[in-house]
């Protein structure tokens, strides 16, 4: 399990901004190789993968984790040589004055700088959250023409945050969602499972859960696991008694409703029991928040069960975010547990005779 | 094909979402002499198909879509109060150009209309700055109530009287030209690429219902299941008021779609096609949905790489769109350069798949 | 009418995505009826009609009902024992606070406001909390996760129906209704009792994908203009069932829209011509489904939709299920 935590140090130095996920998609295809029966990449660029079964088992089960990351687009120029750009996929405007990206393939650093507080004019300005069409990145290019060779209009960019670790967590960008393909390249590289198992890193959950709506229409399976990093938002607040959504340190949470979809509840049984079974912690996220792949994943085709189970991160869609490395081992373990044990009888609504 | 001409009759004709059947009329008749079949599905697209240069019926060879909305917005009476009838949106109809509006109202006859607006003798200060909501927007046909009761219905379409004008410098504005521009640019690549080769099937699609959630490219991209796809549609020209990034300059070329919606290689193709037939064109960033039917054709079946070529205009969704015939003949002429271009193996390939 | 079986299918525990209990009842109901049942991966039921008439391959007709409901999902238990929740579905707070919500035990929770600064304002579903009687967080025997509908029991008053659910258990009768009269019919009908309808129409994207219709009909509840100050809609109770022109999510195609006036006119019932302008049916799922569905819907006008007390007419009911089985008993010119 300390191997995830050293995929995830590199998925989450790795750029990929949604429709970019190149050098993600680069990255995981070395880790995974060598240990599963196929890969591909789509149509639309996901990263599929297949690790046939022990033949114990009939079924054919979709494990997805997506490769995109929230971060900028290149959009115009200025005459000074600044970049005007905007976002890709929720990043709010109000984490954006003072921040450093990486601009591009060659990832160029540049800066996000605003009126120095001195020179304000008003002083409610002090209190204002700047327009997205008001900043710009500073690569230090000298004007328009330099600025459109150097990053021309198209360009991605990513937060600059490197991946760091403490005793007991770690700290990163883009732990939505690398951990979970730090998450899924460990189950690609663990032993076969009894049934037919596709590992499908998508890309543009960001924007829409696109990726995997097409992964699923292809695979058609019987079975979907989407692995997230979510929101834990056990942050202070003014009224204490709220609920978290997930809180760091309580394991795993497993998603029984959001925005995108509904957990079946033999399906939802099924994990809960395993985790009470290993000795797990887990916990439910709130349900109504977010979306995930699940989204994309349960109504292609005939339709597929799907769950979304995801390890808290605290601060995702900003710089740096922050997990703890018990919740994301308790998480592999819970993942693995559960799969392992997936029969058909979890899967098929019953009719009451 | 005179281009002026042409999309004065394409403007001209009513065809909003869901009622597209004129549109659909009048494209079947123009592309029967520009391809080998012509027809329409069961959800009301039509579709010309040319064959690969030299092929015949038999031969198995790729597929490319050309897609372009034929349905225009527009308005549809939701219950008769007298002798007015209540309206409201089909798409994105933008309230604030309906006041005092000509229309037609497509009933058991055609019925010349106006939206009533009440003049400032009466109007109350507050009511001078409010456009008023759906609800209390009527259109008059000046006609008895047992009239109208007569000759209209819930559910009959109505579209804006406005026949497409001429303007200085080979400009045009009227109604509809999102996306009856790109219909025009399509019949235009059509003409151009029976005079050139292509290794590719060629089908032409004029999609339905893109204005109220681009419902026939989804299905038309299943039911063709296409190996690329390239979609046309209008994109924001610089205006009086807005220049701010995200609009693009009339007269200054289509605009190719660069981001998520867009494979990189099929992007880069469009690109060397417009360098070859020395086309000026812009690199449209799009970090999001680019809310054309390119956004839904994309996600057919497996996946389909696509591309996204747009026509700057001006006032889009007013019945005074307007347009430069250059930039549509560039877009046609960009688009039979790179359907012409495509060698019969060609597939699509990742940076890191190389 | 069948008085009992409404009350029953009304009353069912059955938000999206937990509606179990409602297919079991269909299926109890259904099954001596169909010449084949099956229940699909998302939980849809489709139950089977062989073509018995007509000339040559028969036409694939599907008929879609959902059998969820709105409903509320627990988000966070207080330390008093007070519930906070999330909407499964549409679920408007104006018309919930002082009504009940039921939790499939049967417990029964009061839904309530809290106390606010600005009391002008239109409350939120986050201001809305429920009250199951508990003390604490620790005796609470409810948790995150858990799922509640709402209260509302049957009532008939002359020809006037109220019920919680109206939205869609009155459509999941009407087809449990005509697939128990149907004598000849000129399709292969499949009747689907879908799932998930209230929060992503997946139940009927997914079963259409299966199913493969060359036609589709959704039949469900459509809102009323005949209740005071309301904004304008030709539609209203009393008047007949009512057949879609457009919706929020559609536009019905012009041929299905055509067979269903004609089926009304043919059984002699009144009907209304239908645009909606907030809402939509599983039949906006379905028509986009492969290759496309041609599609319609059949509405029973509804006042006070999304509502503890959803209220429609019997004679409309009755006259949806008139018009469906001459509809499915006609052949296709």
């Amino acid at each position: 399990m300390n191997d995830t935590i050293t995929y995830l140090e590199t998925l989450s130095n790795a750029h990929g901004v949604s429709g970019a996920e190149t050098q993600v998609r680069r990255v995981i295809r070395s880790l995974v190789q060598e240990h599963v029966d196929g890969v591909e990449v789509d149509a639309v660029g996901n990263l599929i993968t297949w690790k046939s079964g022990t033949g114990s088992s009939r079924l054919r089960v979709l494990v997805a984790a997506h490769m995109d990351e929230v971060g900028f687009m290149v959009v115009g120029h200025t005459n000074d040589g600044a970049l005007r750009f905007e976002t890709v996929g929720g990043i709010p405007a109000r984490i954006l004055p003072g921040l450093t990206v990486l601009v591009g393939p060659d990832a160029l650093p540049g800066v996000i700088g605003i009126r120095a507080i001195h020179r304000l004019k008003e002083r409610k300005s002090t209190n204002q959250v700047p327009q997205v069409s008001d900043l710009a990145i500073d690569v230090g290019a000298r004007d328009r023409e330099e600025a459109q060779r150097l990053a021309p209009v198209g360009t991605t960019a990513v937060f600059a945050t490197r991946f760091r670790q403490t005793d007991a967590s770690c700290i990163g960008k883009a732990f939505d969602d690398r951990a979970g393909c730090a998450t899924l390249v460990s189950l690609l590289r663990a032993p076969r499972f009894p049934f037919d198992l596709f590992g499908v890193f998508t890309v543009q959950e960001e924007v829409g859960l696109r990726g995997a709506q097409v992964a699923s229409y292809r695979i058609k399976p019987d079975a979907g696991v989407t692995l997230e990093g979510t929101l834990a938002d056990d942050l202070p607040k003014e009224d204490s008694d709220v609920s978290p959504t997930t809180a760091l340190g309580q394991g795993p949470a497993i998603t029984v409703m959001d925005r995108s979809y509904i957990t079946p509840p033999r399906l939802l049984q099924h994990f809960t029991q395993v985790a009470e079974r290993e000795g797990l912690p887990y916990q439910f996220k709130q349900p109504g928040i977010g979306g995930t792949d699940s989204g994309g994943i349960h109504r292609a085709g005939k339709g597929v069960p799907t769950i979304t189970v995801a390890v808290p991160c605290r601060y995702i869609h900003s710089p740096a975010s922050i997990l703890r490395k018990h919740d994301l081992n308790a998480w592999g373990q819970l993942v693995d547990a559960a799969l392992r044990s997936l029969t058909p009888d979890v899967l098929t609504p019953q009719l009451s005779e | 094909m005179d281009t002026l001409k042409l999309l004065k009759q394409l403007s001209e004709i009513s065809g909003p979402a869901g009622y597209e059947h004129a549109v659909a009329d009048a494209l079947t008749h123009l592309w029967q002499p520009l391809a080998d079949e012509v027809r329409t599905d069961a959800m009301g697209n039509v579709i010309a198909l040319q064959y690969a240069t030299g092929a015949s019926n038999g031969e198995v060879n790729q597929r490319l879509m050309l897609a372009a909305h034929m349905d225009e917005i527009g308005l549809i009476v939701t219950g008769l109060e007298g002798e007015f009838l209540r309206i409201h949106a089909l798409g994105g109809t933008d309230r604030r150009v309906l006041l005092g509006l000509e229309v037609d109202v497509h009933g058991r006859e055609i019925l010349p209309g106006v939206i009533g607006a009440r003049p400032p003798h009466v109007l109350p200060a507050a009511e001078r700055n409010r456009i008023p909501p759906w609800h209390e927007l009527f259109v008059d046909v000046g006609l008895p109530a047992e009239r109208v009761r007569e000759l209209v219905r819930v559910g009959d379409y109505v579209t804006p009287r406005a026949p497409l004008r001429t303007l200085k410098n080979d400009r045009a504005a009227g109604k509809a030209l999102d996306n009856r521009a790109s219909v025009a640019a399509v019949t235009l690549a059509l003409a151009e690429l029976r005079r050139r080769q292509h290794a590719w099937d060629i089908y032409a699609v004029a999609t339905i219902q893109e204005e109220v959630g681009t419902k026939g490219a989804t299905t038309s991209a299943y039911g063709i299941a296409p190996a690329l796809a390239v979609a046309l549609d209008v994109t924001f020209a610089t205006q009086h008021d807005d220049s701010a990034p995200g609009t693009f300059a009339l007269g200054s070329g289509p605009t190719i779609g660069v981001g998520p919606n867009f494979h990189p290689e099929i992007v880069s193709r469009l690109k060397q096609a417009a360098e070859a037939e020395e086309i000026p064109y812009v690199i449209e960033p799009l970090p999001g949905s680019s809310g054309t039917d390119a956004w839904a054709i994309q996600l057919a079946r497996e996946g389909i790489p696509t591309g996204l070529i747009s026509i700057p205009l001006r006032y889009m969704h007013q019945p005074v769109e307007l347009v430069d015939r250059k930039d549509i003949e560039r877009a046609a002429r960009l688009l039979a350069r790179f359907a012409s271009d495509l060698e019969a193996d060609f597939r699509p390939h990742w940076e890191d798949e190389l | 009418m069948d008085l009992k079986l409404l009350e029953q299918i009304t009353q069912a525990f059955g938000p999206s995505g937990y509606e179990q209990e409602v297919r079991d009842l269909i299926y109890q109901e259904v099954k001596s009826y169909a010449d084949e049942i099956q229940v699909n991966p998302l939980g849809t039921l489709v139950a089977y009609r062989a073509a018995k008439q007509g000339q040559g391959q028969p036409q694939r007709l599907m008929l879609a009902a959902h059998m969820d409901e709105i409903g509320l999902m627990v988000t966070h238990v207080e330390e008093k024992g007070f519930l906070r929740f999330t909407s499964v579905g549409g679920v408007r707070p104006l018309n919930r606070i002082g009504g009940r919500a039921r939790f499939q035990d049967g417990t029964v929770g009061v839904v309530y406001v809290e106390r606010r600064e600005d009391t002008r304002s239109t409350p939120e579903l986050r201001h809305l909390y429920l009250d199951v009687g508990a003390e604490s967080r620790e005796t609470c025997p409810f948790k995150v996760g858990d799922v509640a509908s709402f209260f509302g029991p049957l009532v008939k008053q002359g020809s006037r129906l109220i019920s919680k659910a109206m939205d869609d258990r009155i459509g999941c009768y009407i087809l449990m209704e005509v697939l128990r009269r149907l004598e000849a019919p000129a399709y292969d009908v499949f009747f689907a009792f879908t799932t998930q309808e209230e929060i992503t129409l997946s139940g009927a994207r997914t079963t259409g994908y299966q199913v493969e219709p060359d036609i589709a009909i959704a039949i469900d509840v459509t809102a009323t203009g005949d209740t005071p100050k309301a904004l304008p809609m030709e539609v209203v109770l009393g008047k007949g069932p009512a057949i879609k022109v457009k919706d929020s999510g559609m536009i019905a195609h012009p041929r299905v829209r055509q067979m269903l006036v004609e089926a009304a006119v043919r059984s002699q019932v009144p009907y209304q011509m239908e645009v909606l302008v907030g809402g939509t049916t599983d039949a906006a799922a379905i028509q986009l489904v492969r290759s496309g569905v041609p599609s319609g819907a059949l509405s029973v006008p509804c006042r006070y939709v999304h509502s503890p007390s959803e209220m429609v007419d019997a004679s409309d009911v009755e006259h949806a299920i008139e018009m469906l089985t001459t509809l499915l008993t006609t052949p296709p010119q």
